[in-house]
């Protein structure tokens, strides 16, 4: 009997780790709220039972940015706020996303005027702008699909603690009581 | 029951005799010189008659052209009269100082902050003057603060005069 018949009989799929992980990746983005303004209303509806972001895995909000790969910027980015959400940003680990909610955030929109960013894409590498003000809770949802996508078509980074170790040694790893 | 109005007029003309008073719409307006302003505040929040105890707002007008450019407006609130009041004195451009009147009405503080922050008058005596909205360092390329509702201020900003973190 070949290779191939014993496993599926077995029940087993053949895959790549990085498929893997790029599907697992994509269908459990976790997005860091950044609701500033008003957008952030409405990305609040996309997150409640109408719309309903756990369809997709995104339901669990993270309030803290180390847990979270998907900034959401919805709101008007003044020059004072352009600081925090760029440290908010810093502490995400990567890889990460960003999507740019709102014509405020993606062009400064009615605001032509002294104290707001215009368009946050000056300090924060964007991937998805949604049009809108404020953009309907499915026009955030087709943006979360296109950046599922985008996650789905990228490489992840793979460390491989056995021969790319570098500094770290596997004794290092094992902790002992 | 409102306050009546000449009892307000009253109490301001003892402290300031050629207060203007101006009227519009049942709302009562008292202009009164700068030297004078912090008295007649005192007088209308501490006499018992009139008893202006809320500062609701304290902002400015630039009116750009004027000699004396700059108008600063308290709007006051008796709490137990349930009566309003608008005060508004004028100040000069090249000496842009009032007193503070944050020892009459604490909440003062962050009006005076703005209104320092937005067009540049001076609370003289104000216990933390920092700007408010703005960042601490908002100038133009020769080092002078800005101050955006000034009139000669652009909308729009001014480029480089704030800055972004890096990408
Ligand atoms: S785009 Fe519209 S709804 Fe969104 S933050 Fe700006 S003003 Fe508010």
């Amino acid at each position: 009997m070949g290779l191939n018949e014993q496993l599926q009989r077995d029940g087993f799929v053949t895959t790549t780790v990085e498929s893997v992980i790029t599907w697992a990746q994509k269908n459990s983005l976790w997005p860091m709220p950044m609701g500033i303004s008003c957008c952030g209303i409405e990305m609040m509806a996309f997150g409640g039972p109408r719309s309903d972001s756990a369809r997709f895995g995104s339901e669990r909000f993270s309030f803290s940015p180390r847990q979270a790969d998907l900034m959401i910027v919805a709101g008007t980015v003044t020059y004072k706020m352009a600081w925090v959400v760029k440290k908010l940003w810093d502490q995400m680990p990567e890889p990460k996303w960003c999507i740019a909610m709102g014509v405020c955030t993606s062009t400064g929109g009615m605001f032509r005027s002294y104290p707001v960013v215009q368009g946050i894409d000056q300090f924060l590498p964007v991937d998805a702008y949604v049009s809108g003000c404020p953009p309907r809770p499915e026009a955030l949802m087709k943006s979360l699909l296109y950046i599922q996508e985008k996650v789905a078509a990228s490489k992840p980074q793979l460390i491989n603690l056995g021969k790319d170790a570098g500094d770290v040694r596997r004794s290092d790893l094992i902790v002992t009581p | 029951m409102a306050l009546d109005k000449n009892i307000i007029i009253n109490v301001a003309k003892n402290i300031a005799p050629n207060v203007d008073v101006i009227e519009h719409h049942g709302d009562l307006t008292l202009v009164v010189g700068r030297d004078v302003v912090t008295d007649v505040l005192a007088e209308l929040k501490e006499n018992p008659a009139t008893d202006f105890n809320q500062c609701v707002d304290i902002t400015a007008i630039d009116w750009a052209r004027k000699t004396d450019r700059f108008e600063v407006v308290y709007i006051l609130y008796s709490i137990p009269n349930k009566t309003h009041v608008r005060v508004k004195t004028a100040v000069r451009e090249d000496k842009p100082h009032l007193p503070t009147v944050t020892d009459l009405w604490e909440g003062a503080n962050w009006y005076e902050r703005e209104a320092y922050d937005m067009y540049g008058i001076i609370f003289d005596g104000h216990p933390d003057l920092r700007r408010f909205y703005m960042p601490e360092d908002f100038m133009d390329a020769d080092g002078e603060p800005l101050y955006p509702l000034r009139k000669d201020f652009p909308l729009a900003g001014i480029p480089g005069s704030l800055p972004l973190p890096q990408k």
